[in-house]
């Protein structure tokens, strides 16, 4: 137990920089995500077969095997970073769009036809017909998926441990070396930093799908 | 009324065929509709009239031939094709009021995001129509909230809402409860006394006898019998719009 509290300026720096890379890659991910699934359902078949391929490949590689590519494939084909947390952004922004594009999607067909017939009906135009429309009442029910994906995300941030990010597992990696004799307690120091961003976001969860439910 | 309406021709249609995959649902339909005049599209289920009826503002696309509104050709896709329905009002049979609007945002979303109007202006538009149609006092609540023949006439007041050349009302009634119909009818009835052009899919018999200029009877996608309502209901002539009235008229 002592190991936890003579670590605790350790374990914050770790806890800082995991909530900063889930932030980040996270609004990435919901934004390029978000794109991808607007592309998914436009008329123009490119957009639509480049989607899919962005979502099947990025949805379906393991994360490591991207993590390796954005921390040292990208580096050799001329793309340089001075931190390894930009690799760490894009590995995870990269893997997340896919599944926040699957999550939109499905929320963009849950919306019945007649809406976008409607909203077509009046003179919108694609663009409108899924900002306006669409999109609005497919994001309320993707709210509850979506914080799943992030809280996946939180986790899925320790990967970038491994490759040299001092964020929580990376830290949790490290004391676990300085301190042998507590390992048990040095690991549960760092799940609990991570539950302390995951069931927060679990609760938002909840609460919001109550908030924005939308009736028909 | 049995008069025809004379004037430009808004809405026409030349030789329009139309398949889903091997049945053919659209058969060389050619139909003109004049400024003005109100069309009546009736016929049995499957006859291909609620397709005629989206084919008018392209929601079906059409395999050959070609529609025209008002003397311009329907375009393929994108701005264009956006432009030309904002002069075409559309009535569903299943209301598709946007469920995250109030009724009021419902009828100010066209005017402002497609035209371009000021919110205030555009306000005071919608509720001028809400009134007109018998809603005003709902205009805060959201459809979810309405009742069905409520509901479908925010629909007509949000279509009316654009200022269309011509509306098209695709089987308005059918899903409404029997004492809400005719609140419905009234509003149509009454746009049909102003003078809009409309083009109405329905089996509402009494609204074809009251307010149409002509009647269309379609069966098996073909275009079979376009009369004055007094010539079709009491002579039809062929055996197949014969065989249709008398199923209606045996209840």
């Amino acid at each position: 137990m002592d190991a936890i509290f003579e670590s605790l300026p350790q374990y914050w720096d770790g806890f800082l920089r995991t909530l900063f890379l889930a932030v980040i890659s996270g609004v990435i991910a919901l934004i390029v995500g978000t794109i991808l699934a607007a592309m998914r359902v436009s008329p123009v078949a490119a957009l639509r077969g480049f989607s899919t391929f962005y979502v099947e490949v990025a949805r379906n590689t393991p994360l490591t095997i991207i993590f390796f590519f954005s921390a040292i494939v990208l580096p050799r084909l001329g793309i340089k970073f001075e931190q390894f947390e930009v690799a760490a952004v894009i590995a995870l922004s990269t893997y997340t769009a896919a599944f926040v594009a699957e999550a939109v999607r499905s929320g963009v067909n849950s919306v019945p036809v007649g809406q976008a017939e409607a909203a077509r009906s009046i003179g919108m135009t694609f663009t409108q017909v899924l900002g306006l429309v669409i999109l609005p009442q497919a994001l309320r029910t993707v709210v509850p998926p979506l914080i799943n994906i992030m809280i996946a995300l939180v986790k899925n941030s320790s990967v970038a441990g491994a490759f040299f990010v001092m964020e929580l597992f990376g830290y949790g990696l490290q004391l676990t070396n300085s301190h042998g004799d507590a390992v048990m307690w040095i690991l549960i120091g760092v799940a609990f930093f991570y539950l302390l961003i995951t069931v927060p976001l679990g609760l938002l969860a909840h609460f919001i799908e109550k908030k924005v439910a939308i009736a028909r | 009324m049995t008069t025809q309406v004379s004037g430009d021709e808004l809405v026409s249609l030349n030789g329009v065929n139309k398949h889903y995959g091997q049945l053919h649902v659209l058969k060389d339909i050619n139909l003109h509709v004049r400024k003005g005049e109100v069309v009546v599209v009736i016929g049995p289920s499957g006859s291909g009239k609620s397709t005629l009826c989206r084919a008018i503002n392209r929601l079906e696309t059409i395999d050959d031939g070609d529609i025209a509104i008002d003397g311009k050709k329907l375009p393929e896709e994108g701005k264009d094709l956006a432009r030309l329905r904002a002069d075409v009002g559309m009535v569903f049979q299943s209301f598709n009021l946007f469920a995250h609007k109030t009724i009021l945002e419902n009828v100010t979303l066209g005017p402002i995001k497609v035209k371009g109007m000021a919110k205030a202006a555009a306000e005071k538009e919608a509720m001028a129509l809400l009134e007109r149609v018998g809603v005003g006092h709902q205009a805060p609540k959201l459809p979810a909230q309405l009742s069905g023949g409520q509901q479908q006439r925010v629909a007509i007041a949000r279509a009316l809402a654009m200022k269309p050349k011509v509306m098209l009302f695709d089987e308005p009634t059918s899903a409404l409860d029997p004492e809400m119909i005719n609140e419905v009818l009234d509003v149509m009835i009454q746009l049909a006394k102003e003078g809009m052009t409309m083009i109405v899919v329905t089996h509402e018999m009494g609204f074809a006898r009251k307010a149409a200029d002509r009647v269309v009877f379609m069966a098996d996608g073909q275009i079979v019998e376009d009369a004055t309502p007094e010539e079709f209901f009491t002579n039809p002539k062929s055996a197949r719009a014969k065989d249709f009235l008398s199923k209606l008229l045996t209840h």
